[in-house]
């Protein structure tokens, strides 16, 4: 084994041994000394001049770096950390150095190698060691700890697999057993599912193998086909609850929305009131859909069908986008799951149709507080803030060396989210208009193409619809996996010059293998036709997986795609240019449309197509809502006690900021004036308002060259410090022609800790993705949505109640926007169980509140008509659109300032299109300087950030402002969130006109200030500097 | 026909706006994989201009540009020191320029020295972690250096505070001279070509682009291919039609280029 150690050269700034120190000390273990150095592991048979040869030519750069052969000598007083991968973790470093390697010396075969860190510090305990190795150096999930330098003897590599088959004796198994069965097994199917294959298995007089129980166990997963979403449902709503959400501030009734259920489509309301639904997903979100489409939008091109939803951006070419959740492999290992999660959702972009261009990325995560004491996170999960540094890393890492910017996102905090963040990635991608159908042909090959398979990531598709407990870390490490970008790279490289060979592309159909791996993949495109496969032609990380393994695989970078025989050798050529590899699985088509795998010839599966997509029993989901029936707040969780963490208390911020003390001050005086500058302040630094810039930044967002609304805007040093409604880019540059994301994210509309209501949430949310998108100049005629559920369980009728309401309102949201969803997922089960180890009893349930991110995307007609949220010039009027009502529930000012119960805020759905429309209207006749969305914390946040965005030290911009116009209350005028608002900058000429413009579509506007050069925000009660205001701002995540 | 040979390999992933500045400069770019020129060297010879794009070449794992500069020292030195010996303008974007640097062709010999024949120069420079060891995006102030001797940024002097920027994203930017006294002997040579004026990624002297002496080779970590429209611009939607008007500084960076190809074809 040659052992390289690689280090800055004496004298050279090691800034990664800085980091380390400020970690040491972010952990109160200060560090007196540090410095880092790459370890090679290279096991291979290399004379001392190819040892120099490697180290000075490939690993180190001798003008800054030297190099040690062997482990050098730890100083004295010096204690050594080492960070290796665990044995099959995906390396991608040492992927490089070996092609590398092979390509120096000429080598027939690259040798194998591995990549580790070591650390050397010093002024530290044992015990500080410990921890800075375990909280940040490493994470035991995917990477071993070594306290000395660690040279193995050999490199971990698999033994040879040999054939043995193995089946269930299923057929006499009771329903304990069948339970058992599938808790230890992994397969997380319901009895009555378990039950369908026993019957089924009974029906044909056979066992089934294990590879066959794995496919339908991966193909039925909660998943792979939503089957909560799609389930028969019945819905009752309790008496009505009114009295407990009667607060002080404006509520005349109860804190939900009566929601009229006759006349929906596939909604039957029985005599006693309970509603039936056959299909909730068809029967709401996708049934707005087609209505819409029916009724003449005519611009979606692929709705639900395929891995991502396209519509047309111009005559030549379709914009697909696809949003999805990694929030289960995120908890365990935040880098690998956030990068695996925006990885995926990029091969479905690219997997879409006959394969599109991913073009843009975005990102939203939900996580708790960040100043969260250590010692309150429950065991098996991460600090929030190490979670977050994570996330954002792995988003990065990936998103960056794809190409591909990540433009838009949001990040909000909450403590319910302490066992379980979310973290939804995004991807947009450009596809021509004659290449958005595929279909495979019986005859096809099945071809893999890029990653080898490993057993990494097995059981990721049923692991994620489980619910997390404090000993999943453990159990399901395999469901981990570390994302190789460049290998995803060469694949897109590969795929898009074989999509555009002439005169047609080289394949017939593709799709990614995600979750269920091959599994999944040759299982859906097969799906009508059947499939042959044999499995030893997958090309494996090393030896040693079973057939099963290989089947169920969820190995990271691969596409499946049908080839037709003839057209396979130009494939495999241009894929020998890119560096791909390249496998032929099987062939598509088998006589009784069956799935059928062999391992060296043996048979050791068959399937019916239609016992797999057509078999899954779908039982009645029972949901209810209505008084005293609270969603997301569970009593008792079966066994035990339990307690759930308080939604309503907030946050926590920085440590010291000034949001505590505004919490512990409690509500505002009863009267008039109230000071309004101390509750702006610590609004502006809740991390969930606060600047994100800290993350924003570590993300290429200009890559493509494309970006024409980025997102951060106004002047600055480093180009932009406002925050920016929606992002814009120019998808084929030249044509003047935009793209617009954003997104709407509303929790606090349904909280159920602040009487929410899930259906108000769901309208809020869309209101606010489009008036997000509307700011930039997307129009919003052409506006298309998409919907990821992240909710607590749905076996609880309450939640279930919660995700009933809030598709009826993603139903009347879509239809009064005309905003066509065009894809969705949705993540089930979000809780967390804390058990005590001793009595495996369960202590707490922490269940995340319902979550509902809407994603927006525009077309934007003319990108030089763009407009930015950074105030551009004194003398300019402020205008603000929409109505201001007193509804604080769930509002961020309510939570801050301790104020009492009120209703949540309800969207008009006809105020609201028209608002959009008005606003549009004004900014494509470049009557608006600037525009933003009034969202979290109300006008006055929305104010400050214009003028935080467009002031700076050597051009001040202030502004006076008077809302009394807005509301009488001057709490509510300054802080309530209420919908369908939007903030206006616009010459003091053209005031009156766009006034006009909006009063005539029946739209509140009220001029509620004026920009001065006085670099000051001033109103009753309010008189303060842009500049402190900025400070209140950008400090709190400026990590 | 003016013709731009524009290097890529895995992981390159700036080459569609490199081909397009190139394209939108009146020459016709040429976008080859780095297997097929050290293959066919003979398309360094036709080129009239070659680009080294922006990206993560064979995933910068080890350092960035490592792996792809090696690939050049090792297989394509004799193309390539032809090409800068027939004044060839070559540019190097943020992972093009590391990979220029690590091949030695930047800073390159002394004036009036001649460009090794048999390997490429020693690298005496490097493009380590930035001072904040994470990858930062932004867009910075610059300084088109007026005694530089570099072709590619001709006119560019003396841009106003708030157009005179470009794009900029890297982790791994610091640029580092191996020997005390290298800065000073570039910067009277003019070899120093740009600088930033807010020196966030702690290189020294704040240089933000390097040339060779002559002038020709031009290696910078900024992207002046992310700025060819207005609309590119961080604040175009405050900017004056004034301000706006003409070719942005980026695609002024290309259009240079193009016409001192020219004059080297004629």
């Amino acid at each position: 084994m040659v052992r390289i150690e690689v280090r800055a050269r004496e004298g050279v700034t090691d800034p990664r041994a800085d980091a380390v120190v400020r970690q040491g000390a972010s952990l109160g273990q200060p560090i007196a000394r540090a410095s880092t150095a790459r370890v090679y592991l290279i096991e291979a048979a290399l004379t001392d001049a190819q040892v120099r040869l490697i180290a000075e030519r490939l690993l180190a750069a001798p003008v800054v770096e030297s190099w040690t052969r062997g482990a050098s000598p730890t100083r004295s007083g010096e204690a050594v950390v080492e960070v290796h991968p665990l044995p099959g973790v995906m390396d991608p470093a040492a992927q490089s150095v070996r092609e590398a390697i092979r390509d120096l010396l000429s080598l027939d075969a690259p040798p194998a190698v591995s990549t580790g860190w070591r650390y050397d510090v010093s002024g530290l305990t044992d015990e500080g060691v410990r921890l800075l190795a375990e909280r940040q150096l490493a994470n035991r999930a995917v990477q071993a700890i070594h306290l000395a330098p660690w040279t193995p003897a050999s490199l971990p590599r698999g033994t040879a697999y040999r054939l043995r088959l193995t089946r269930f004796p299923l057929r006499e198994l009771d329903d304990g057993a069948l339970e058992r069965l599938s808790r230890e097994a992994h397969l997380f199917l319901s009895l009555p599912e378990m039950r369908a294959i026993r019957d089924h298995y009974r029906s044909i007089g056979r066992e089934p193998t294990d590879i066959e129980l794995e496919t339908l166990a991966q193909t039925w997963s909660e998943h792979c086909v939503h089957k909560t979403l799609k389930s028969r449902v019945r819905y009752s709503e309790a008496a009505k609850r009114d009295s407990e959400t009667r607060g002080e501030r404006g509520s005349e009734s109860g804190g939900g929305a009566e929601i009229r259920w006759e006349g929906r489509p596939g909604h039957v309301v029985r005599d006693d009131g309970t509603v039936e639904i056959d299909n909730l997903l068809k029967r709401t979100v996708a049934a707005a859909t087609h209505e819409l489409i029916g009724d003449g939008v005519d611009w979606t091109l692929s709705v639900f069908k395929d891995n991502s939803g396209v519509v047309a951006f111009d005559e030549r070419w379709g914009v697909c986008v696809k949003v999805e959740t990694h929030n289960r492999p995120s908890a365990i290992e935040p880098y690998g799951g956030a990068a695996t999660g925006i990885g995926g959702c990029i091969r479905d972009v690219i997997g879409t149709g006959l394969g599109a261009k991913p073009i843009a990325s975005t990102d939203v995560f939900v996580v708790a507080g960040p100043a969260t004491p250590a010692d309150e996170v429950p065991p098996g999960c991460l600090h929030p803030r190490r979670v977050l540094t994570e996330v954002v890393a792995g988003v990065r890492d990936y998103g960056n060396r794809m190409g591909i910017p990540t433009i838009s996102g949001a990040v909000h905090f909450d403590d319910r989210h302490v066992g379980n963040p979310l973290v939804f990635c995004g991807c947009l991608g450009l596809i021509p208009r004659d290449r958005v159908r595929g279909q495979a042909r019986a005859g096809d090959l099945i071809v893999a193409l890029g990653g080898r398979t490993g057993r990494d990531g097995i059981h990721g598709a049923t692991f994620s619809s489980a619910e997390l407990t404090d000993t999943h870390a453990d159990e399901f490490s395999h469901a981990v996996q570390i994302g190789n970008a460049i290998e995803e790279k060469r694949v897109l490289d590969a795929i898009l010059r074989a999509r555009d060979e002439e005169p047609t592309p080289l394949y017939t159909a593709m799709t990614d293998c995600g979750a269920g791996g091959f599994s999944s993949a040759v299982g859906e495109m097969g799906s009508a036709l059947g499939a042959q496969v044999d499995l030893e032609r997958a090309p494996l990380k090393y030896a040693g997986l079973s057939y099963t393994e290989i089947w169920i695989s969820e190995a990271q970078e691969r596409m499946v795609l049908a080839v037709p025989r003839d057209r396979l050798p130009a494939l495999e050529r241009i894929c020998a240019e890119e560096g791909v590899e390249l496998a032929v699985l099987g062939t598509f088509g088998t006589p009784g449309r069956e799935l059928v795998l062999r391992y060296e010839g043996t048979e050791v599966g068959r399937l019916s197509m239609d016992l797999l997509h057509d078999g899954l029993p779908m039982p009645t989901k029972e949901a209810v809502w209505g008084d005293g029936v609270r969603p997301g707040q569970s009593g008792a969780a079966g066994q035990g006690s339990s307690e759930t963490a308080r939604p309503g208390e907030g946050t926590r911020g920085s440590a010291s900021g000034p949001c505590l003390a505004v919490s512990r001050s409690g509500c505002f005086p009863a009267t008039p004036p109230h000071s309004l500058t101390d509750p702006l302040k610590a609004l502006l630094s809740h991390p969930t308002i606060a600047s994100k810039h800290w993350i924003v930044r570590q993300y290429d967002h200009e890559v493509q060259g494309g970006s024409v609304v980025k997102p951060l805007v106004g002047p600055g040093r480093a180009g932009g410090r406002g925050p920016s409604d929606a992002s814009v880019i120019e998808p084929v540059p030249g044509t003047g022609r935009g793209v617009a994301v954003g997104c709407g994210l509303q929790t606090g509309v349904g909280d159920p800790g602040a009487g929410g209501d899930p259906y108000l949430m769901a309208l809020a949310a869309i209101d606010e993705c489009v008036r997000n998108l509307v700011c930039v100049a997307a129009d919003p005629s052409r506006i298309a949505i998409l919907d990821n559920f992240c909710w607590p369980s749905c076996e609880r009728p309450e939640n279930m109640g919660a995700l009933v309401r809030a598709c009826a309102g993603c139903y009347d949201g879509a239809k009064a926007y005309r905003t066509p969803f065009v894809s969705g997922k949705d993540s089930l089960n979000n809780q967390f169980k804390v058990t005590d180890p001793k009595t495996g009893r369960v202590e707490r349930l922490i269940e995340i509140p319902p979550t509902l991110l809407i994603t927006g995307l525009g077309i934007v007609p003319d990108v030089r008509r763009c407009v930015t949220s950074d105030a551009k010039a004194p003398g300019n009027v402020l205008l603000l659109v929409g109505e201001t009502t007193g509804d604080l529930g769930g509002s961020m000012i309510q939570r801050l300032a301790g104020l009492g119960p009120s209703r949540v805020p309800r969207t008009d759905l006809k105020q609201g299109p028209s608002a959009a429309r008005g606003v549009a209207d004004a900014i494509r006749a470049g009557l608006v300087r600037s525009a933003h969305d009034c969202s979290e914390g109300g006008v006055l946040v929305a104010v400050a950030e214009m003028l935080i965005g467009g002031s700076t030290p050597e051009r001040p911009i202030g502004a006076a402002i008077d809302l009394a116009r807005a509301h009488a209350d001057p709490i509510v005028a300054a802080f309530a969130e209420s919908p369908s608002r939007y903030v206006l900058e616009v010459s003091s000429d053209a005031a009156d006109h766009v006034t006009a413009g909006l009063a005539r579509a029946g739209v509140p506007i009220v001029r509620v200030g004026v920009l001065d050069g006085s670099g000051r925000l001033r109103a009753v009660g309010l008189d303060a500097p842009v500049e402190d205001l900025a400070r209140a701002w950008l400090g709190p995540l400026d990590w | 026909m003016t013709r731009a040979l524009v290097i890529r390999a895995a992981g390159t992933n700036c080459d569609a706006e490199l081909c397009r500045a190139f394209e939108m400069a009146g020459a016709s770019p040429d976008l080859v994989h780095l297997d097929r020129v050290i293959a066919e060297p003979r398309r360094m010879e036709d080129a009239d201009l070659i680009g080294f794009p922006g990206g993560f070449s064979y995933g910068d794992d080890i350092a960035s540009g490592r792996i792809f500069a090696m690939r050049v020292r090792e297989r394509l030195w004799p193309a390539l020191r032809g090409a800068v010996v027939r004044g060839c303008p070559v540019i190097g974007v943020c992972n093009g320029f590391q990979v220029l640097v690590q091949v030695g062709l930047l800073p390159g010999p002394a004036r009036g020295e001649e460009w090794p024949i048999d390997a490429p120069p020693t690298p005496t420079a490097a493009l380590c972690d930035n001072v904040s060891a994470r990858y930062e995006d932004r867009w910075c102030g610059v300084e088109f250096v007026r005694e530089s001797v570099c072709v590619w940024t001709r006119g560019l002097e003396g841009l106003g505070d708030e157009v005179g920027r470009l794009p900029s994203a890297h982790g791994e930017g610091r640029l580092v001279f191996g020997t005390p006294g290298t800065l000073a002997r570039l910067e009277s040579a003019g070899q120093v070509a740009l600088r930033y004026k807010d020196n966030y990624n702690g290189s020294e002297g704040a240089v933000a682009g390097l040339c060779d002496a002559t002038g020709r080779v031009f290696g910078l970590m900024p992207h002046p291919e992310r700025y060819l429209d207005w609309t590119r611009h961080p604040w175009w939607t405050r900017l004056d039609e004034g301000q706006r008007r003409g070719q942005t500084p980026g695609l002024r960076i290309f259009i240079n280029a193009v016409e001192a190809a020219r004059s080297v074809a004629v």
